[in-house]
């Protein structure tokens, strides 16, 4: 069972982010960095803000990483969520990417557990659409 | 001499009217529409300036405020409508920025008298609390669960707590304070409800840190200022408010910040993106944070108050929870009142127009907590949201 409950917001794709679903969707964590000057920047944009290079490649990363900051919602804000909560929410900062960021969640720890500095990896999760989303899991 | 980028609008422009309707918890206010709210706020500040309402001939708001400018003209029978403009960004960020470009267009002659307004009934439309799809970033947050504006807020506020050892009972004192002032505030939403420290701990969480009262009110109501200039505002009954800087600005790589990605710089991460808008802003004024006498400051939660004190200079990074602490907000002996009318906590969630209204209640003398002898009010604007605006006004 996923984390989160089947009616949680899925992600769309666009023009700009759609090869980083993709990995997703091969179950590959792959970070955009510049191709000329070798920056990671998260989410995906057309161009790199240190050399305003276009041009671009999506990176596998190692998928360990370290919790930055978290939360513990008690309030469901979502229909789909209210038989969710408390359930915890993680900005993960990634090992190799930079100073890259995910937004996900801590799906083996419990409310009380969770602290900054806590280092996760990564588990990916099946979504409703046939993809899989970066959740991450107590290293 | 010419005019610096720093000093370009400063005290050029004042503020001569402003305008309220009641205000009520979301769905309180069931038998007015918010269009008509929204006039209303906007008639009483004329009526407050003392100018007929067919002499606003501009308008300026911020946050996707529904009502338009032509909607708003055709209704009062104003004549001519010479600026019509809308601050980018979702979030009260661009309350600040709205008076700013209204006080651009009314000094450069666009305009005479420049409305700016906002109403917002979340009883009427959706509420800010409850999921809302985000076009931009939503994608990167949603399927993870992360929503709202408090969970974003949260995750700032936990990394300052981690950094600083900020705690939760600093923040409990930020609410507590407000709320007291709402007590004196008949318009306050809060009034009648105080709130004590204990009250504060054992309310429910809606997303740790933040238990209820760390949240700001979901309201309904529209309010409205007048700015024109001193030339014009000689001619008027009422004394002007002198707007002695107004800005704009984010700092570098922020983004939508809290409500995009969380890939903020993460030397700013704990932060309300205020650093160089501060910088921007005491240099147009020519005053520093010690020349402050009173302060509104955008509270949607209590975290930000206190990391805005930080970004504003009223004390040093990682020191906002102690100077909270120290009991610095309170009215009247705290040293820096911090909002006097209750705040976007205890009176009112016009995504920080009201807070305008206060700090320039406060430079009429008029306010209900008011402050002695104040000659200046820091107005700021913009928690979770992209860019940062804020004011300083003076007696």
């Amino acid at each position: 069972m996923a984390y989160l409950p089947e009616g949680t917001p899925l992600p769309a794709a666009d023009l700009d982010d759609s090869p980083y679903w993709e990995g997703c969707r091969r179950r590959e964590l792959r970070i955009q960095r510049c191709a000329d000057c070798g920056r990671f920047r998260h989410p995906p944009s057309p161009v790199c803000p240190a050399c305003r290079s276009f041009g671009a490649e999506f990176v596998e990363v190692p998928g360990t990483g370290t919790v930055f900051t978290y939360t513990v919602a008690h309030h469901p804000v979502h229909p789909a969520l209210k038989a969710a909560v408390p359930y915890n929410i993680a900005v993960v900062l990634l090992d190799g990417a930079g100073d890259v960021r995910l937004v996900s969640n801590v799906v083996d720890a419990r409310p009380g557990e969770m602290a900054v500095g806590m280092r996760v990896r990564l588990r990916w999760e099946p979504t409703s659409d046939g993809s899989y989303l970066p959740r991450f899991e107590k290293a | 001499m010419a005019v610096t980028v720093e000093r370009s609008i400063a005290d050029k422009t004042c503020i001569v009217g402003v305008g309220e309707t009641e205000y009520a918890r979301h769905g309180g206010i069931a038998d007015k529409s918010e269009f008509r709210l929204c006039l209303e706020a906007i008639l009483k500040a004329a009526a407050d300036a003392g100018i007929r309402p067919d002499e606003i001939d501009g308008f300026a708001s911020f946050g996707y405020e529904r009502p338009e400018p032509v909607l708003i003209q055709a209704a009062l029978g104003i004549p001519e409508m010479r600026f019509s403009n809308m601050v980018w960004g979702a979030g009260g960020g661009g309350c600040a920025a709205a008076v700013m470009n209204a006080a651009i267009a009314v000094h450069a002659g666009l305009c005479r008298y420049a409305c700016v307004y906002r109403s917002l009934c979340q009883g009427q439309y959706e509420r800010y609390g409850h999921y809302r799809p985000r076009p931009r970033g939503g994608p990167h947050m949603a399927p993870f669960g992360l929503m709202s504006p408090a969970q974003m807020v949260a995750l700032t506020t936990r990394r300052h707590m981690h950094l600083y050892g900020t705690t939760t009972e600093q923040f409990g004192i930020v609410a507590v304070t407000l709320r007291a002032h709402a007590q004196r505030n008949p318009r306050a939403v809060m009034r009648g409800k105080p709130l004590t420290l204990v009250e504060h701990a054992r309310a429910r969480m809606i997303a740790d840190p933040f238990r209820l009262y760390d949240c700001c009110l979901e309201t309904d109501g529209a309010c409205a200022v007048i700015v024109t200039t001193p030339e014009r505002a000689r001619d008027l009954r009422i004394r002007p408010v002198r707007i002695l800087a107004a800005a704009q600005a984010s700092n570098p790589g922020w983004g939508l910040g809290p409500m995009g990605s969380h890939n903020m710089p993460i030397e700013d991460y704990a932060s309300v993106n205020s650093r160089v808008l501060a910088g921007h802003l005491f240099a147009m004024a020519g005053l520093g944070p010690a020349d402050i006498d009173v302060a509104q400051i955008y509270d949607a939660f209590t975290g930000i108050v206190v990391m805005a004190l930080e970004d504003f200079g009223f004390c040093g990074r990682g020191e906002g929870g102690p100077f909270v602490a120290e009991g610095r907000l309170a009215w009247p002996d705290g040293g820096l009142p911090v909002n006097t009318a209750g705040g976007l906590l205890s009176e009112a969630y016009l995504h920080g127009l009201n807070l305008v209204i206060e700090g320039v209640r406060q430079m009429r003398g008029t306010s209900t907590a008011q402050v002695a002898d104040a000659r200046t009010c820091l107005v700021t604007s913009g928690g979770a949201s992209g860019h940062k605006s804020a004011l300083i006004l003076g007696h």
